[in-house]
């Protein structure tokens, strides 16, 4: 398994990650981001495709 | 004799994002990564925003992680590549050492274009693209400090929100009728003028910075209004240019950053790829085959980490002796760029290429608080730009990420 952490006090709710990973991001009916915090190791690349792309570098995983 | 290593030049988030793919995609050979600053790659966007206002720790903390994948990469810092030989297959650094490639890749990057101008001040003068020149800016930034800041595109404006907030006196000079016009459009644009006009920062819109006077401290700077400022501290914002001298030697066209096709690959002056040699992040030009625009470079944020992709998703199959690669190379690339910038509360996001647009529309919201603005070229949306409204954001760039390409344009 993997585990997924995202630092909310830098989270600033811009989306990228649900882009990349919808399985594990998504957007709530507020606009504000809900995750999966332990995901299977298939979703390894994608998890790291949204970690790349999150303008705030706010995604954070430990296998 | 060993294989020579893949060499990247330039370690910053293009270099690391190469490395990274490369290995992702199977290449399992040395990579050597030589980059000019003394550091490993770290993130530049927060050097104007949060980076900036903190006096302790947050610019120590702005390095990328490394992952396992990639732990045994060679990392050269503090080493400036000042030539290439791409018929060699050799690079050269600033010490004379000479360094052969099976494949290379230009991160090279940009630096900030900086103001010709008379008056004979030296010190008070800044730039920011490094995190060096973010600490030496922090460090000036300090409460009723005159700073002038020439020009209002997004560090301009991004430098300017962070300084009236440490307390610093802050007037903004652009040469478009409004701050972040390029990017924004002229109605948004007007609006993020309001915002920051309310937080105390004053604009002169529509002229330019001619002199910066002081010997050798600046204590002033004239504006081709005729006006002159009492200044401290001019940031000088207005642009970049492509690190490319150390390569135009060669047969390349680097007129306006170093043109690549559609595999990244650096093209030369007739057009045909160098098949060994890679262009990716701010420093290439690539073609935008769905606008229509021909080659340009896209400075934004995901765009390193896209073209890295790419690059690499071309390389390692070659390294392999794969022909799949030029199957590869021949597939669509047509990568949506996305950027964002922060200042004060107000959270903005953009895909797409708004700079291309001859006009724009509000789409949903208000542009004095949460809004959607809409950009279009030829009728065609070709970006949108985003205050809050997330969710709403997402089904634009999905139409945005649908659009067939051009007729008549080949990728």
């Amino acid at each position: 398994m993997i585990n997924v952490k995202v630092d909310m006090s830098q989270c600033q709710h811009y989306g990228q990650c649900v882009l990349e990973a919808p399985s594990v991001f998504e957007l709530n009916a507020k606009d504000r981001l809900e995750y999966v915090a332990q995901v299977a190791d298939d979703e390894r690349e994608a998890i790291e495709d949204a970690i790349d792309i999150c303008p705030m570098q706010a995604i954070s995983m430990v296998q | 004799m060993a294989t020579p290593p893949v060499i990247i030049v330039g370690a910053s988030l293009g270099g690391l994002r190469t490395a990274e793919s490369l290995r992702r995609f199977g290449y399992e050979g040395p990579i050597t990564v030589i980059g000019d600053e003394p550091h490993l790659p770290y993130q530049r966007p927060p050097l104007s925003k949060a980076a900036l206002n903190d006096a302790e720790g947050s610019l120590e903390n702005l390095a990328f992680a490394h992952r396992p994948a990639i732990s045994d990469v060679t990392w050269i810092t503090g080493t400036r590549v000042v030539s290439a030989d791409l018929d060699a297959s050799t690079v050269t650094d600033h010490q004379g050492e000479i360094r052969e490639f099976s494949a290379l890749v230009v991160a090279t990057g940009v630096r900030p274009r900086r103001l010709h101008v008379p008056g004979g001040a030296t010190v008070g003068r800044y730039a920011l693209r490094t995190i060096d020149d973010a600490r030496a800016l922090r460090d000036v930034l300090t409460p009723g400090t005159r700073v002038v800041i020439a020009g209002a595109g997004f560090i301009g404006c991004e430098v300017a929100a962070t300084a009236i907030g440490l307390g610093c006196d802050v007037h903004v000079v652009g040469t478009t009728s409004v701050p972040m016009q390029a990017a924004l459009g002229h109605d948004l644009g007007a609006a993020m003028q309001a915002r920051h006009e309310d937080h105390g920062v004053a604009f002169s819109m529509g002229t330019r910075i001619t002199a910066a006077l002081g010997h050798p401290y600046l204590t002033h700077v004239d504006r081709a209004d005729g006006r002159t400022l009492a200044c401290d501290v001019l940031v000088e914002a207005v642009g970049s240019s492509p690190n490319v001298e150390w390569i135009s030697s060669n047969d390349v066209d680097a007129t306006r950053g170093l043109r690549t096709d559609s595999a990244m690959r650096v093209v030369r002056g007739d057009g045909s790829p160098h098949p060994h040699v890679f262009a990716v992040g701010d420093v290439a030009s690539y073609p935008h085959p769905h606008h229509g625009i021909g080659a340009a470079s896209v400075e934004h944020w995901n765009i390193p980490t896209e073209t890295a992709k790419r690059a690499a998703s071309v390389i390692a199959p070659m390294l392999a002796d794969d022909p799949s690669h030029l199957d590869v190379a021949a597939t669509p690339f047509t990568p949506l760029p996305s950027f964002w910038t922060d200042q004060y509360d107000t959270h903005l996001l953009a895909y797409g290429m708004t700079r291309i647009a001859d006009r724009s529309t509000l789409l949903a919201g208000d542009l004095a608080g949460e809004c959607l603005v809409g950009y279009y070229r030829d009728s065609r949306l070709v970006g949108v730009c985003g205050i809050g409204m997330t969710g709403q954001m997402l089904t634009y760039r999905k139409e945005l990420m649908a659009q067939p390409l051009a007729a008549g344009t080949a990728a």
